[in-house]
């Protein structure tokens, strides 16, 4: 089984320097593209791979591309959204940190496609290692002539920035990280314009995910069948799949993408600890919408888990046992939104702290009748469409599905006025 | 008064960005680097220094987490308590290491030592509970065991 991604990748040692990322066949994937492929037929490669966002949304990549403006005067931006702070998710910090060149070649192809000139990783300023490693290898790839001007004789030119953020959940969201990138509260931005037409300072701008990014050299080398081979499912490429809570092996895993919610629990994870037993789990991170046992043998794609009125997200999955409160849970999530809700559209600031502040009573033994309709209430108002980005959507998700799955367990606090796990 | 190497610092950052502005949040953390947090009197300098009024750039610096404006101690010690660390015990290890300190979360220490605070999902779920103390990450922790992180920060 391949897997391009994290094949140099050794956990517990530092990562590649340039000379041993060329040795693997580093860079060979932007002297191809600079001597043999046109921008547009990069972007048609890409289409053709199918590869799709890996930042959770699963829009596909190519097409995103496309949406550049091919004839609009410089400058145009690329931006690497590092900013993983979706709680249940430590994908891309793996790839940042155990093999940086890998993503600086997947920028420099990427930008090369939508003629971009300037490029930043925007990365959460929590990620203290991974900062110390990019910022090491973006240098490298300027001495060698991969960035800056003429890049490798040719007449395309990139300049590349590390941007390091002060932590809010809200610098993930494309447009609250470009208003972040320009220095400002990281508020949502009405769409349309969209960022390709009016991006980071007026500009056109792509935003890409890490993971999706690190994926474009492999492409360029290897073709687009390859990587749809690589598949189980309609979606091309391997994922990056996790787990966390009460399983035996916690970890992140390269697996086919597709492969199943049972495998990655059971095989890969190792199932659950001794002495718990499984309750549901949410596949990819703390937007994503509780599956259950029924769930398991669905492939975590961004297809198949729709069907399940779910999302395969980041594909890292939050497991939850039979010895933890789901109301608990649920509040410590719905904390979480509130906390990071960005103030700015009313829906949001005031929809998420009333359900943390209805979550938190449950689970302090003052639940009142009522209170399940309220939530429920809660999760049709904070839908798609009431607010201007996808937060509070994102936030509803894990709420509406655990009501649904566990409202015995909301019944219970209510009626014993206590939470029964404390 | 901006220092020299904190005026040097924030100018190397100018251009990789088409505005001032862009680097308020890195002149902003550039200074806190040097005296721990962003005064008022810092606030209005920086601001000046980038041609933003002092209002605009504190509500940059109000809206990010890792701005403090207000002092810290010595040592910041940043405990997860988002859903992965959550379930696995995160909220016993905060309570523990708050005792240990004798201060409430977002309090100085008497000693003037540490500041304890919750932070949001650092990324290191597979090894739930982690904290990071200053720029070290630490994994896998018990309540016991962050305590006897915490003694290694003088």
């Amino acid at each position: 089984m391949e897997t391009p991604l994290t094949q140099n990748i050794r956990p517990g040692q530092a990562p590649p320097e340039l000379k041993a990322y060329e040795r693997a066949g580093g860079y060979q994937a932007l002297r191809k593209a600079l001597s043999s492929m046109t921008p547009q037929q990069v972007i048609d490669l890409v289409k053709a791979s199918n590869l799709k966002g890996r930042g959770g949304a699963g829009f596909p990549t190519g097409l995103k591309w496309s949406f550049m403006p091919k004839d609009a005067p410089e400058p145009k931006y690329l931006i690497a959204n590092a900013d993983e702070m979706e709680p249940g998710t430590f994908k891309d910090r793996y790839l940042l940190e155990g093999d940086p060149h890998q993503l600086i070649e997947g920028m420099i192809l990427a930008a090369y496609a939508m003629h971009a000139d300037t490029a930043y990783v925007f990365m959460r300023g929590e990620y203290k290692r991974a900062a110390q490693t990019i910022s090491h290898a973006i240098a490298e790839a300027y001495e060698a002539g991969y960035l800056g001007k003429g890049i490798l004789g040719s007449d395309y030119s990139l300049n590349l920035y590390l941007h390091l953020s002060a932590g809010r959940y809200m610098c993930g969201e494309e447009t609250g990280l470009l208003n972040a990138l320009e220095g400002k509260r990281a508020n949502p931005r009405a769409k349309p314009p969209f960022p390709p037409v009016s991006g980071v300072w007026g500009k056109p701008t792509t935003v890409n995910n890490v993971e999706t990014l690190c994926n474009v050299p492999h492409i360029v080398n290897n073709g687009a069948s390859w990587f749809q081979a690589l598949s189980r499912s309609k979606d091309g490429g391997t994922k990056l799949y996790g787990a966390s809570g009460k399983v035996r092996r916690p970890g992140l895993w390269e697996l086919p993408m597709g492969t199943t919610v049972r495998e990655i629990l059971e095989e890969h994870a190792g199932g659950m600890r001794e002495g718990v037993r499984f309750r549901g789990l949410l596949p990819g991170g703390a937007s994503t919408d509780f599956l259950v046992e029924e769930h398991l043998d669905l492939p975590m794609d961004f297809n198949e888990l729709q069907k399940a009125a779910s999302r395969m997200g980041t594909g890292t999955m939050i497991v939850l046992d039979d010895q933890t409160c789901p109301v608990g849970m649920l509040w410590n999530l719905e904390h979480f939104f509130a906390q990071e809700s960005c103030g700015w559209c009313t829906p949001c600031w005031s929809g998420l702290s009333w359900a943390e502040r209805i979550l938190n009573a449950l689970e302090q033994g003052r639940g009142q009748a009522g209170d399940i309709e309220k939530l429920a209430f809660q999760t049709k108002f904070l839908a798609p469409g009431n607010t201007f980005c996808a937060l509070a959507p994102g936030a509803a998700e894990p709420l509406q599905s655990g009501l649904k799955y566990f409202r015995e367990d909301f019944e219970r606090h209510i009626r014993e006025q206590r939470c029964p796990w404390r | 008064m901006l220092s020299p190497e904190e005026r040097e610092a924030i100018e190397a950052e100018l251009p990789h960005y088409p505005t001032k502005q862009a680097v308020s949040i890195d002149a902003m953390k550039i200074v806190q680097k040097y005296r721990g947090w962003v005064s008022d009197e810092a606030l209005q300098d920086i601001a000046e220094f980038l041609g933003m009024s002092t209002s605009d750039l504190d509500g940059v610096a109000t809206f990010y987490n890792l701005i403090f404006r207000k002092p810290v101690g010595r040592h910041v010690a940043y405990v997860c308590g988002s859903v992965s660390c959550w379930i696995m015990g995160a909220q016993r290890v905060t309570e523990h290491m708050t005792m240990h300190c004798g201060s409430t979360l977002g309090e100085i220490t008497r000693d003037g030592r540490f500041t304890v605070l919750p932070i949001v999902c650092l990324g290191a779920c597979d090894h739930a509970p982690v904290m990071m103390v200053d720029d070290d990450l630490h994994l896998d922790l018990t309540p016991e065991k962050a305590v006897e992180i915490l003694e290694r920060y003088e």
